[in-house]
């Protein structure tokens, strides 16, 4: 039995890495994918006031901040026993949007084009987004305006781009100004054309990917995505929906308070990354995925316009039910088309300049629980007070999570395919990372992980002996 | 002009750093003109290359992995910088460190889980006692704080290391 081991998995949001086993013909016998650091944010935030919550777990992820403080701040809006004002709850859901917008553009552009532009196969010393700098730089550019577009928007509403201190228990803590408004509406147009000419210019070219498409994770899964009452996708508020493989509901609305009803958590030997399960199914057949895909595949629509036509040419180009993983690259792009959409529509709506935008109270619960879609899927933040508010106990559910046991088993089916022991080739290798890039994990998220990205292959012999090795 | 060799890494930390580092928006065009990323979470390097010009780092130092690889950073490249808070100070990965890493394990993953209860301790690295700055472990050129550093002290410290200057932070930066 050979051993070959990708490590750190490169351009994801974390640090990973693949050990790939082969037999002795050279072909793959199994895979292990682990999470390799953890921080502890449920331990070390006992004992601090529940009120500090967001900024605190705003520091788990500086890609996707505004997620953490979205779902501590609802958490945090149960323990006081308060619904935000009406504009308040607005203005959360837009700087959500924003980040949306910001996310998938950097999950897109900034990490995974290079794959698809530069191709799998390319130069590793370019295949990258300096490299697509270089040789297209108009997509470059898109990328880089349409992920500056969102954080703008942030900027506007919060002052700040990256851990900003504008979203707290009850709302959030300033209106939005008329000229930061106008600001905003008068980019949209340029955001817009930009997004449309990529999902345009993607669906031109992801029928060259058929190879991909057909072995990348495609093993049916249940999913789970958050609706609204009339079963369109929501992003800021809803209730969670269970969909099994063949797209039947199993679970219509899944509050965020009974969360523990449906959701387990296993831990594994072998990943820093804790395996959430379907609990009514246990673990591991209780395997779902969450995300863009997952959330077109439980979704009814968008209720906006663009994306609803995407969204049926989607679905009769891919299917009703989508399993491919590398579809989370089209569902991507559709759900940026619509959260630039839904900003539009948000500040179109003269209630978003309200000035009574935050609820004030003190401890009224004991516990609270706060649930979002982040832009890799539901977010869940859970926590115990005592009655001078100070936490008593935590917990988070992070979107990677949920994804752990897809992508692990996503991992295998994409290594039994294109590796070849005999041959290795670091294409081969680079198409297993893509896998994993697919699902944009977030494992600065998911473990409060960490990463150095880069890559070193490795093959060894059974005896731990170097034999062969890429880089 | 020879381009700089520019390296940037992510140990304990939440990768806001380097977001603010993508916040320069379009002046990463001009970057990416003058300066060869050689290494870091955007690029496919497969290992930490050798004679690196400037290397940014971003988290504190948390695990048995942090600390190797902070070694072989240091020795590699001619200017090491600190950025952001968690570099600097320890920040947030710190405030584990008033808790033994068994307790902090013990509470995710055997009262934290509801399967499989155990500590992960195939493939994955050490915790160390404490989550420590970067200084602590090697010798840091330059110490760029914040929680993140503002996109535009990170562009100027750019800046001033591409033209081969030491840049002066004076009144451009703050903690948190």
């Amino acid at each position: 039995m050979k051993k070959i081991t990708i490590d750190p998995v490169t351009r994801i949001e974390g640090h990973a890495k693949i050990d790939i086993y082969l037999d002795d013909a050279g072909h793959v016998a199994d895979t292990n994918f682990h999470i390799t650091q953890v921080r502890g944010f449920e331990k070390f935030t006992e004992g601090r006031p529940f009120y500090e919550m967001p900024s605190i777990t705003a520091r788990i992820c500086g890609i996707c901040p505004v997620s953490h403080l979205l779902a501590s701040s609802k958490a945090c809006d149960a323990i006081m026993a308060v619904v935000p004002p009406e504009t308040g709850a607005k203005l959360r859901e837009l700087v959500h949007c924003a980040q949306f917008v910001q996310s998938h553009a950097l999950s897109f552009f900034h990490l995974s084009a290079p794959d698809l532009l530069l191709g799998f196969d390319s130069d590793p010393a370019h295949r990258n987004v300096f490299g697509l700098i270089e040789q297209n730089p108009e997509m470059a550019k898109a990328g880089v305006m349409l992920r500056k577009f969102g954080q703008q928007i942030i900027e506007g509403l919060a002052k700040e781009r990256v851990h900003p201190s504008w979203i707290v228990p009850g709302g959030v803590n300033a209106p939005l100004a008329p000229a930061v408004r106008d600001r905003i509406l008068a980019g949209l147009p340029a955001a817009r054309a930009l997004a449309d000419k990529t999902l345009a210019f993607f669906k031109t070219v992801v029928d060259q990917f058929q190879e991909e498409i057909a072995n990348f994770g495609t093993a049916p899964t249940m999913c789970a995505g958050m609706v609204d009452e009339g079963g369109g996708l929501q992003w800021y508020d809803g209730r969670l929906k269970f969909k099994d493989a063949e797209g039947a509901t199993v679970s219509a609305g899944m509050q965020a308070k009974d969360y523990a009803s449906f959701i387990g958590e296993a831990s594994l030997r072998d990943s820093y990354l804790k395996a959430p399960y379907y609990k009514p199914l246990s673990y591991p057949a209780g395997i779902y995925r969450v995300g863009p895909l997952a959330r077109l595949n439980v979704a009814d629509g968008f209720g906006t316009p663009a994306a609803d036509r995407e969204l049926a040419e989607y679905r009769q180009r891919c299917g009703p039910v989508v399993h491919s993983a590398f579809h989370y690259h089209y569902a991507r792009l559709i759900e940026l088309l619509h959260g630039l959409e839904k900003i539009e529509r948000l500040l179109a709506d003269p209630s978003i300049l309200g000035t009574h935008v935050r609820a004030h109270a003190a401890v009224n619960c004991l516990e609270g629980v706060g649930m979002i879609e982040a832009p890799r899927g539901v977010l869940i933040h859970h926590y115990k007070v005592n009655e001078q508010g100070a936490i008593t106990w935590a917990n988070l559910i992070v979107a990677t999570g949920h994804n752990n046991l897809a992508i692990n088993r996503g991992v295998t089916q994409v290594a039994k395919h294109f590796i070849d022991g005999g041959k290795l080739q670091e294409g081969m290798l680079n198409r297993v990372s893509a896998l994993v890039r697919a699902y944009d994990p977030c494992f600065s998220c998911s473990t409060h992980a960490d990463g150095t990205l880069a890559m070193q292959i490795t093959l060894r012999g059974p005896d731990g002996a170097v034999i062969d090795r890429l880089g | 002009m020879k381009k700089i060799r520019l390296a940037t890494v992510w140990l304990d930390g939440c990768a806001g750093c380097h977001m603010s580092l993508l916040d320069i928006d379009e002046a990463i065009l001009n970057v990416a003109a003058r300066a060869e990323v050689v290494y870091g979470p955007l690029v496919d390097a497969q290992e930490f290359p050798k004679a690196v010009d400037v290397t940014l780092i971003e988290g504190a130092i948390s695990s048995q992995e942090d600390l190797e690889k902070v070694n072989t950073i240091r020795k590699r490249s001619k200017l090491v910088v600190s950025l952001g808070d968690c570099a600097v100070t320890g920040n947030v990965p710190a405030m584990r460190n008033q808790i033994a890493p068994r307790k902090l394990l013990e509470r995710i993953y055997i009262e934290g889980a509801q399967e499989n209860k155990g500590i992960p301790t195939s493939g994955v690295p050490a915790l160390l006692r404490q989550a420590v700055p970067v200084h602590q472990v090697v010798k840091v050129d330059l110490h760029v704080p914040g929680c993140p550093p503002p996109a535009s002290a990170i562009a100027f410290v750019v800046g001033e290391l591409l033209e081969g200057r030491v840049p002066n932070l004076t009144g451009k930066v703050k903690f948190g």
